[in-house]
């Protein structure tokens, strides 16, 4: 057994090192292609549920008759979105030449040589950009995409029930104790705080955010060696652990996505909720119960603001383009001033540019901006590494097993780390 | 132990469909007819070991080497594709995962390796209650719509809509009624979250399975029903058997056959089930299946689902065939030998 590993290992690297020799391994080679080449390209993104996609291809078209964009929509299911890209990056497919992807399959589609580095020949400027947006963007020390919209989680709180928004667990703990049968919490169990808890990927993203903000980190500096386990840690996450002890976060909350969440907060079923940025639209939207009751804040934390964790969006170019100029001009412009203000205005995506945050005309019309700045900019970017599905699972099976009083937080804290280290070694 | 208990298994009972018929041997034909005759079918049986054959090889073969791994220093995957011999299997089996050293530990709660027993033992569980519960529920039906009475037409297709339904969207009308807020609570009056507490989790996940697939077996049983002549019953009223004698002693025995078959098609179809969970729970909660630990797998490593989905075509297969014996099914329209 023992002398067979260590003659699949020496196997493996000496594959590695014969890669490695001719060309640097898969990816090397067709970077080359298409280089210098121009001409019609294909615009990968998901479903457009913002409205923004016809200005961009109308603008780009205008300006580019030869080199005109065609905008292939996927479905509006992230894991859905994912499984089309790996089959056609499989399938060495030309006809993606710029793909949308998600801040945390960033990593892997680099990794896996299917898109290209943003150096040389391809540098992009990212100097008026969200340094949060540029690092989530970033890959083994090179950019490998460019940032396209960026997210922040906000407190969504009820300003009919509440004077100010809590800035700390503790105010909103409080705040929650004995006033959630008063006023309009109603329903057959009232419920005061929640986020996103069923488990998914969006339960990684609320207990990074618990865990990060009492200082705890589910990786260290370099990105892949697991560090979760730690007090820090399960102080943060027994912020949500008590929470459903307590009762200050429904039960029914363990089944929550996005959508429920903010359902039940429309409804006026809730006090509280932590939510991204497009939340605003539909509570403020006909048939909600709560438009002009509620207000935005940044998310609380164990002392003051806490720490979100960073969402969004990338663009990069893929390894398989045969018109990779024109693909980096495009991403020169989805980083344009137009582009970016339109993404805004008319789908409310938070812009990756730092001078729209500080925009009067914009700040007027969205009040929520300078905290979805605070956000993004404290903002903690999930682990990023190739081998991300794997360590997702590790948060969401672990913390959706504490979150059921099904473990202890340090039982669940212990077995994470076990289970990032077992996913980052490969599995 | 019998999936569907109430199906007996009499020593030396003839099948139904009269005395057993000795095969006759068609094949006894002279050797040039026969090279003729194999020369005939080889190119639809060439088809076929294309077809049918060369995906599951190529799994097989895929199941014994390695995915792709990182390598460290350029921060990109290799191709993989290395012999890996039966890593990928006893990576499942015995739950070991990579460990950062280079070795192998066993996997921590929260990696997909750790799951492959439990999501067996939740396929299987979910099968035997299913099936069990489908096929009582289906008898039930079919007995109903055996009988001559006023609306019975109206009944025999209001009893398949359940099945006409596209199975994506039966799971999104549970999921539904299943909300906290929704209407199967209201109408309990309880609290529960269905789709998100262990065995609530699960209960739901047979009740809308039990719902959609009901009416197949209950229609697979009627044909059979309706096959019994009606003397036989007037034979056995005569003799003076009462509604459950003659329940038991014949129409169990004569619809066997139709039941078995309905039976394994069913079990078949809920060792494979994965759309139900998938849409219904997201396979939290205990209701991971194995057919969702494959797909949650393809994205990981392709390998290493290939040796996983050979893991579960071997287990449905084992468990088909172990019906197949014990229910004596009359699969393939021949007689079953039966086994002495």
């Amino acid at each position: 057994m023992g002398a067979r590993r260590v003659a699949a290992v020496a196997g493996t690297l000496s594959a590695a090192l014969v890669l490695a020799g001719c060309g640097g391994g898969s990816g090397g080679d067709s970077a080359a292609q298409g280089t210098k080449s121009r001409g019609p390209i294909t615009f990968v993104t998901g479903k457009d549920n913002s409205g923004v996609l016809p200005f961009i291809a109308k603008t780009w078209n205008k300006a580019h008759p030869d080199e005109k964009v065609t905008i292939k929509q996927q479905s509006d299911q992230a894991d859905q979105q994912l499984s089309d890209l790996e089959q056609h990056f499989q399938a060495k497919d030309p006809g993606y030449d710029v793909v949308t992807v998600d801040v945390v399959w960033t990593a892997e589609f680099a990794a896996r040589g299917w898109i290209i580095p943003l150096t040389g020949d391809y540098a992009l400027d990212t100097g008026k950009l969200l340094p949060a947006t540029v690092t989530s963007a970033t890959y083994n020390g090179k950019l490998v995409a460019a940032p396209y919209g960026s997210d922040g989680g906000l407190l969504y709180y009820r300003t009919d029930l509440v004077s100010k928004a809590p800035t700390t667990w503790d105010e909103l703990i409080d705040d929650c104790a004995g006033k959630t049968t008063k006023g309009t919490i109603t329903g057959p169990k009232p419920g005061c705080y929640a986020g996103q808890f069923a488990k998914y990927e969006g339960l990684t993203v609320n207990a990074a955010e618990a865990i990060n903000a009492t200082g705890g980190a589910i990786v260290g500096k370099d990105g892949r060696s697991a560090t979760v386990d730690s007090p820090e840690s399960a102080k943060g996450l027994d912020f949500l652990v008590k929470g459903f002890k307590d009762g200050y976060i429904p039960k029914e909350a363990l089944g929550f996505q996005e959508t429920q969440s903010l359902n039940a907060f429309e409804s006026g079923q809730l006090m509280f909720l932590r939510n991204w940025p497009y939340a605003v639209a539909i509570l403020d939207g006909k048939g909600s119960k709560v438009a002009g009751k509620y207000g935005v804040a940044p998310l609380p934390g164990p002392s003051g603001h806490g720490a979100s964790t960073l969402g969004g969006h990338n663009l990069g170019i893929s390894a398989y383009s045969r018109h990779k100029a024109t693909a980096l001009d495009f991403l020169k412009f989805i980083e344009s001033d137009t582009v970016q203000r339109n993404n805004l205005t008319v789908g409310t995506l938070a812009p990756v540019l730092t001078s729209m945050y500080s925009d009067p005309e914009l700040t007027k019309k969205f009040t929520y901006l300078p905290d979805l700045l605070k956000s993004i900019q404290t903002a903690v970017p999930r682990p990023i590494t190739p081998f991300y599905p794997g360590v997702t699972e590790a948060i969401e099976t672990n913390t959706y097993a504490a979150l059921q009083g099904r473990t202890s937080t340090e039982k669940a804290l212990k077995d994470m780390q076990a289970a990032i280290k077992s996913a980052t070694a490969g599995g | 132990m019998t999936v569907a208990g109430h199906v007996e298994r009499r020593a030396g009972e003839n099948p139904p469909g009269g005395p057993r018929r000795t095969r006759t041997r068609r094949g006894a034909t002279r050797p040039r007819e026969a090279r003729r005759a194999y020369l005939l079918i080889a190119p639809a049986l060439l088809l076929l070991a294309l077809v049918v054959g060369y995906p599951i090889v190529k799994a097989v073969h895929q199941s014994f080497l390695t995915d792709p791994g990182l390598d460290k220093a350029t921060g990109m995957f290799d191709e993989g594709n290395n012999w890996f011999g039966l890593h990928n299997y006893t990576h499942w089996l015995l739950q070991q995962c990579a460990s950062p050293d280079g070795g192998y530990t066993s996997c921590p709660s929260g990696a997909l390796g750790s799951q492959f027993w439990s999501s067996v033992g939740v396929t299987v569980g979910f099968t035997v209650v299913a099936v069990a519960l489908e096929t009582v529920i289906g008898m039930g039906f079919a007995l109903t719509m055996h009988r001559a009475f006023r609306g019975r037409a109206l009944v025999r297709v209001a009893i398949l809509i359940p099945w006409a339904i596209p199975t994506a969207v039966t799971s999104k009308l549970w999921q539904v009624m299943f909300d906290p807020q929704g209407v199967i609570n209201k109408l309990l009056g309880t609290h529960y979250a269905w789709t998100s507490s262990l065995w609530p989790a699960r209960s739901a996940i047979v009740i809308a399975d039990t719902w959609k697939t009901t009416p197949f077996i209950a229609l697979l049983i009627l044909a059979g029903l309706q096959n019994i002549p009606a003397e036989t019953y007037e034979a056995a009223k005569i003799d003076g058997a009462n509604a459950w004698r003659r329940f038991t002693s014949v129409t169990l025995p004569l619809v066997k056959p139709a039941l078995a078959v309905a039976v394994v098609f069913r079990a078949l179809d809920t060792l494979r089930m994965y759309d139900l969970p998938q849409i219904l729970t997201g396979g939290s909660n205990g209701t991971t299946t194995s057919s969702i630990l494959v797909v949650d797998q393809l994205t990981r490593g392709a390998n290493s689902a290939s040796a996983l989905s050979t893991l579960t075509f071997v287990l449905i297969f084992v468990i088909a065939f172990g019906l197949v014996r014990l229910l004596n099914a009359n699969l393939f329209g021949a007689q079953a030998k039966a086994v002495r």
